[in-house]
């Protein structure tokens, strides 16, 4: 089943229910993240239950965790750190990436191979490993882990750009552009990127989910996002001893996790596609 | 006589992604005796492949038989379940396709691809199988029948490759045979040998067959009828002879004088002032790491030396691998020549377009032979003839705006196009839009590199006309690239034949048509006529095609 939704009187698109689904749940983290601090009912500190790992309950909607804190202040509190830190280091690792790997797709030559080279050095060493090790040598910010997931995901992203914008670099018109004089600049922007921006889009969301599992896997380990603020990895990791007892604090985590990679793969899996046949 | 092939009604519909559903065949009738060789000829987009692939119960993806019985040797083709279809394709029917060489695998040996027919249908044992290639591949004139079978597809040239393609299709002894345009790809001195081969096969065999193809003099050579096609629709139906010499529809007529030689009139000014405007000399370039002697490895163009008079044309005509696409890229500065010079107007260009000052890159246009290529399809026809507009004479806004509309006016293009990207226009419009944006420089010389043959004729009938009209109101210069020789003719007032990356002669059509090179003489008589006696009285020297023909 497919809806089509014409967005303007020229361009009409066909979007897929199953897409639409994935983005509504990307859209309700997002309000969850940015709104977090006004909406949340308890202050994240603070022990509200006298038991600890406490069950779903009217008072607590999503019980407590091992302290006795509000799970679901918590919860939308992580949301904050694991959608804001995840994506602000895919911005860069994306724009970084790409940006290098069109400029070497159509420059060519030595600044090709030694930038290539470089970052395949990079991109060799296991992405988990070269956290623990940035994390253990200069201890983990948020600025650091910021930088260092995007450091760990340019070479990837790099290539992928390379590899279309090197397909597109030897058509006609990109031909015709260069012996209009074109500068690479404009050659990169306005020739190369419109017509490779669609799988850009969604290497983009696919990376998002790597950074989200490898923060969360990081933040796990005890190595992420550090006490007393915690993103999903973290509050899954400080509450991995209530999986005994069936803890909710636990398991919701784990789920905000899921439902949050899973609906953006199902959402750059059925991106919206413009409608060819326009004499509807 | 019962007919082999007895088509009715028949409608093909396709459905789009919006999910409107469009008859692309709407009611064709057809019918095909035994041993009898059917045309189905018309543009692209005319059904005719389509039609063809129908008589083996076949529709490509999103498209299905909506009505109409096909009748192949008693069978009921629309009915049959795709299992009992499965038992008569490549048996009772079989197929050439356009490109044998996207047709064969690339990992396997010719014979074994060739004899895979009998033993998926179980038809003769291994050895027997092999013997009956191998006799094909004598009747199909194939060099080493014996051998050839052994080699791999990439081993082989174009033309042996499209002949052991039919082979393939003859195994079986199928009852009829379509081709999809099976000679398009190859060069004009490849595709007789192939015409040939494939037209005393099937007249000693008595296979009837289905020859899809746009080009009516080849046609003309192989078919006892011809079905002509446009839209879906048959226009007219009629045996060979009757539809060359006294077609009735007006869209036969038409693609019938796409076909006369329209020699270029204008040659009064050819006496006087002859001014160079580009000349080319002892210009060398190719491919791959520099000798010592500071020449590529591979030299696709030697010293050729050419020179282009101001307000004149001059046509490079050879088949594909003789450099004239090379020499094009090289004197547009896209491949640095290695050696040689290039003088435009007087001033000397730098063999490197970057290289190259803003206003010569001006003066000095190329277009390409695919439209859909040098059209960026992520823009609009506006940003595409906007951007040299902007970028060569700083023209904005209004002003810009304006010019684009007079460049499509000059091309004989609605204003409405503006707004639409490449993807939403036809093979023709396509090819003019790319010829407006070198329009839209302003240039002195524009390089021509063969933009009219991924057209069709009446199509590149049509974009000629209009090179010939803006030449005259503009003064330009061509320099025309292309394996036709009757497109050359019709616009260039010098012709350059060009065999392995040499210029071996030049003809001035106004003075003598007459080629003296062996090689030329052999390339002007490959080019089909419309004579259906033509291919069958031609002569070739069996010297001269050793020589010069890759068949």
């Amino acid at each position: 089943m497919t809806l089509s939704t014409p967005l303007s009187s020229k361009f009409s698109y066909s979007f897929s229910w199953v897409g639409m689904i994935g983005l509504a749940i990307i859209l309700f983290w997002a309000v969850i993240a940015l709104a977090a601090p006004h909406i949340i009912p308890y202050p994240i500190g603070e022990i509200v239950d006298e038991d600890y790992f406490g069950p779903m309950s009217g008072k607590l909607l999503l019980g407590s965790d091992y302290l006795g804190r509000d799970m679901l202040s918590r919860l939308m509190m992580g949301a904050r750190y694991t959608v804001g830190i995840s994506l602000a280091a895919v911005c860069i690792a994306c724009f970084t990436g790409t940006a290098l790997g069109m400029a070497a797709a159509v420059i060519g030559g030595w600044f090709d191979t030694v930038l290539s080279r470089f970052l395949d050095a990079l991109n060799s060493i296991p992405s988990k490993l070269s956290g623990l090790v940035v994390a253990a040598a200069i201890g983990s910010s948020i600025n650091v882990l910021i930088v260092m997931l995007a450091v760990i995901y340019t070479p990837g992203a790099y290539r992928f750009a390379r590899a279309l914008a090197v397909n597109v670099n030897t058509m006609d018109y990109i031909t015709v552009a260069r012996t209009r004089g074109e500068s690479i600049l404009y050659i990169i922007f306005s020739e190369i990127l419109p017509n490779i921006i669609g799988p850009l889009l969604a290497d983009f969301g696919i990376r998002f989910v790597f950074i989200t599992l490898l923060l969360s896997g990081l933040s796990f380990l005890g190595l992420g996002v550090q006490p007393p603020y915690a993103d999903w990895g973290a509050l899954v990791h400080e509450n991995i001893s209530g999986l005994p007892f069936g803890a909710p604090a636990v398991i919701v985590p784990s789920l905000a996790i899921a439902s949050l990679t899973i609906s953006v793969n199902l959402l750059i899996d059925n991106l919206p596609t413009k409608i060819r046949d326009r004499s509807v | 006589m019962e007919n082999l092939v007895e088509i009715r009604g028949l409608k093909v519909e396709a459905t789009t992604d919006s999910g409107r559903r469009l008859e692309i065949i709407k009611g064709v009738d057809l019918d095909i005796a035994p041993g009898e060789i059917v045309a189905l000829i018309g543009e692209s987009g005319s059904g005719k492949t389509t039609i063809a692939l129908t008589l083996m119960g076949y529709t490509r993806t999103g498209c299905r038989i909506s009505g109409g019985s096909i009748h192949v040797a008693g069978k009921e083709m629309v009915t049959l379940s795709e299992r009992q279809r499965a038992t008569i394709r490549g048996r009772d029917i079989s197929y050439v396709p356009q490109s044998a060489a996207a047709a064969f695998n690339p990992t396997k040996r010719i014979i074994d691809q060739v004899v895979e027919v009998t033993h998926i249908h179980k038809l003769m044992p291994p050895t027997e199988a092999r013997q009956k290639a191998i006799s094909l591949f004598k009747a199909l004139s194939l060099p080493n029948p014996e051998q050839i079978g052994e080699r791999y597809p990439h081993q082989v040239s174009g033309g042996q490759l499209q002949r052991l393609a039919a082979a393939m299709a003859l195994i079986s002894d199928p009852k009829l045979v379509i081709f999809d345009e099976p000679t398009t790809a190859l060069d004009v001195t490849t595709q007789i040998e192939v015409l040939r081969a494939f037209k005393s096969v099937m007249k000693k065999s008595g296979i009837a067959g289905v020859y899809v193809s746009h080009d009516l003099a080849v046609v003309a050579q192989i078919a006892d009828r011809i079905l002509v096609l446009r839209n879906g629709e048959v226009q007219e139906v009629g045996s060979t002879e009757t539809i060359l010499n006294d077609a009735k529809h007006p869209y036969t007529r038409e693609l019938l004088s796409a076909f006369e030689p329209k020699p270029r009139g204008d040659h009064a000014d050819l006496a006087q002032e002859a001014k160079p405007l580009l000349e080319i000399d002892a210009l060398t370039a190719g491919y791959g790491p520099l000798q010592d002697d500071g020449l590529p490895l591979v030299r696709a163009v030697q010293e050729a030396s050419i020179t282009v008079q101001k307000g004149r044309n001059l046509g490079i005509i050879g088949e594909s691998g003789c450099g004239k696409s090379t020499l094009a890229r090289s004197i547009a500065g896209i491949l640095p020549a290695s050696s040689g010079k290039l003088t435009l107007d007087g001033q000397q260009l730098a063999p490197s377009a970057r290289q190259r000052s803003h206003e010569q890159l001006r003066e000095l246009q190329i277009v390409f032979q695919h439209a859909d290529t040098s059209l960026n399809p992520a823009k609009s026809i506006e940003d595409i003839l906007g951007r040299p507009l902007t970028f060569y004479h700083g023209m904005k806004g209004r002003e810009r705006s304006a010019r684009i509309d007079q460049l499509l006016d000059m091309v004989h293009l609605p204003k409405a196009l503006r707004s639409r990207t490449p993807a939403e226009l036809s093979g023709g419009q396509k090819q003019r839009v790319n010829f407006a944006r070198a329009l839209a420089a302003e240039p002195k010389i524009i390089l021509c590199d063969e933009i009219t043959s991924a057209l069709d004729t009446v199509v590149a009938a049509a974009v000629i006309d209009l090179l010939k009209e803006l030449q005259r109101e503009l003064s330009l210069s061509y320099i025309f690239i292309s394996h036709d020789l009757s497109v050359v003719e019709a616009i260039c007032d010098e012709i350059v034949v060009m065999y392995h990356g040499k210029k071996v002669e030049q003809i001035t059509p106004a003075i003598s048509k007459i080629p003296q090179h062996p090689y030329s003489q052999l390339l002007f008589s490959s080019v089909p006529k419309l004579d259906p006696t033509w291919l069958d009285s031609l002569e070739r020297d069996p010297e001269l095609v050793k020589a010069y023909a890759h068949a």
